[in-house]
């Protein structure tokens, strides 16, 4: 703006204090008008299509969170440091190993290769979740109890939300269609025969329990 | 490079929820604006900042991009947008391109299946892992290629038609398109154009910076695949390090019409050797008429690998190539 009321047309017309005064009166202007526009951004209507509103409202574990997301964060990054939810962990960063696995819409997914902003309007559930209101466990948590299945337990909540998710799709899986399904996770002990037998306990306890 | 586990560079985000609308900001913003779809190959740059736009376009809101469609002449049309889960969840798909089900099944892990898209498999870009982690190669605008230095180790590189660049294609969805003479609808604000699968990659020797035809502005929205090859043989096999998560070694996809013992006509892909895609003609001339047996076989094993030149570390390619493309001609069951 500065550098086009300088160009050299006129400039015997306009002294510095009136070019002073039409400075301040535009940015004025300018920034009232991100207060004229406000509103219908509000209600959705942004002048670009598909812009984005940073304060959403989240449905994580059954509760609608209000929460302040920046356009480039991470799903994960949303439910740790956001929300306090830290029982989903952060390992690779990188979709590789599987510790931030949380279910979206009952589907698992890395929550650390997902923007929040793509997830706003689906149903978020995260270990934390995953317990009754009086505090019964779920059946894979109580199965990984009983079974002792995890070492350093660092992968634990990433394998149980896959699991949990795998067996919403195939609840009656062998133990070779479970490994397959729960695939997507590493565990760094190498416990894998350990979780393995917790997982496949788990959905004998599904079973049982339905 | 170390791993940065910090919030990603800030970006302007949109989530239109139309073609339309996504068309305009592509055209908007062209050499500005990134396409998201599941963000499997997106992040790892974005997170690495070894690639950065102002702009994000998220498809993730254009329900138009997604799910299977049949179409007037028998064949199917997928979505971009389609998760690979989806797509391998379809019924039609499975009973009449089982192929396409198999290819989509062997990538990557389940959490990576159930958000990384179709038109985001075949789009990627390479992971040769000198260039992915932020060396000024050719590929990203430097003047060398780090893959292939007397000390590189390129175990995963090209045998064919390296041009300064070795990296090679890693998709398993896109031979099995290739094979299945799949056809890809790109549009942009101008319009659109439909691309034979085959031509829808490049080369370095076309474009060293890019893997496919598409241009800023241009968006991938659907793949159509014809009724020609339903019912056919089909054959799919991907040898790789781990048997999860990881990318091809080498793979091949291998469509077959056979009458009476003999290979009337024949499309055959092999990935993971070169920078695109390659569909070995000559081979399919070589076995057309053939009998369908080991004789053939191994001719066209032998054939496919012609001309290949191996780099320090991946020599092993070629005999695993010509095994492949055996295999895929025997037909047999895999193993």
């Amino acid at each position: 703006m500065t550098v086009q009321a300088q160009t050299p047309q006129e400039p015997s017309h306009v002294s510095r204090r009136a070019f002073i005064k039409v400075v301040i009166a535009s940015g004025a202007a300018v920034s009232a008008s991100a207060y004229l526009f406000r509103a219908p951004t509000l209600l959705g209507q942004s002048s670009l299509p598909g812009a984005v509103e940073r304060l959403m409202t989240l449905n994580v574990n059954g509760q609608m969170r209000r929460v302040d997301v920046l356009k480039q964060e991470t799903l994960a990054t949303t439910l740790r440091y956001k929300l306090g939810l830290t029982g989903t962990k952060l390992g690779c960063d990188r979709s590789e190993c599987g510790a931030c696995t949380v279910l979206i819409d009952d589907v698992p997914h890395y929550s650390c290769s997902i923007l929040t902003h793509t997830v706003r309007s689906q149903k978020i559930l995260t270990v934390e979740g995953l317990e009754s209101a009086n505090g019964t466990l779920h059946p894979v948590q109580q199965a990984v109890v009983d079974e002792q299945g995890f070492q350093c337990a660092f992968c634990m909540s990433g394998f149980i939300m896959a699991t949990v998710g795998y067996l919403k799709a195939n609840p009656n899986p062998t133990r070779a269609e479970l490994a397959h399904g729960i695939s997507g996770n590493l565990c760094r002990c190498m416990d894998y025969d350990k979780i393995l037998r917790s997982m496949t306990r788990a959905a004998e306890y599904m079973q049982r329990a339905t | 490079m170390a791993i940065i586990h910090d919030v990603m560079p800030v970006f302007e985000l949109f989530q239109p929820t139309t073609v339309d609308d996504t068309l305009a900001l592509l055209e908007t913003y062209k050499k500005d604006a990134w396409v998201l779809a599941g963000g499997l190959d997106t992040f790892d740059w974005l997170k690495d900042r070894n690639k950065r736009r102002k702009v994000v376009v998220d498809l993730s809101g254009v329900e138009e991009l997604r799910g299977v469609k049949t179409t007037a002449d028998g064949g199917i049309e997928i979505g971009a947008a389609t998760t690979l889960t989806n797509l391998v969840k379809h019924p039609f798909v499975k009973e009449k391109y089982p192929i396409l089900t198999q290819a989509a099944e062997l990538v990557a892990s389940p959490q990576i299946r159930n958000q990384g898209t179709v038109g985001g498999n075949v789009s990627q870009d390479t992971r040769c892992w000198y260039y992915r982690s932020g060396w000024s190669c050719y590929r990203a605008g430097g003047n060398i290629c780090y893959a292939d230095t007397p000390t590189a180790i390129n175990r995963e590189h090209a045998l064919f038609d390296a041009n300064r660049c070795v990296a090679v294609n890693p998709s398993d969805t896109a031979p099995a398109l290739i094979a299945l003479d799949a056809k890809m609808v790109i549009r942009s604000s101008d319009g659109e154009r439909v691309v034979d699968a085959e031509d829808y990659f490049i080369g370095p020797s076309i474009d060293i910076m890019r893997m496919t035809v598409l241009r800023p502005g241009e968006l991938l929205t659907a793949i159509r695949v014809p009724a020609t090859w339903a019912g056919a043989e089909f054959y799919f096999e991907k040898v790789r390090e781990r048997q999860v998560w990881d990318f091809p070694l080498v793979n091949v996809a291998a469509t077959l019409k056979v009458a009476n013992g003999t290979i009337e006509g024949s499309r055959i892909v092999v990935n993971a050797v070169a920078a695109r895609p390659m569909r070995l003609t000559s081979v399919e001339d070589a076995v057309a008429g053939k009998p369908r047996n080991e004789e053939t076989a191994t001719m066209a094993g032998e054939l496919a690998v012609q001309g290949a030149r191996p780099l320090a570390h991946n020599g092993y390619k070629i005999p695993l190539m010509r095994n492949l493309v055996k295999r895929a001609i025997r037909g047999e069951a895999q193993a």
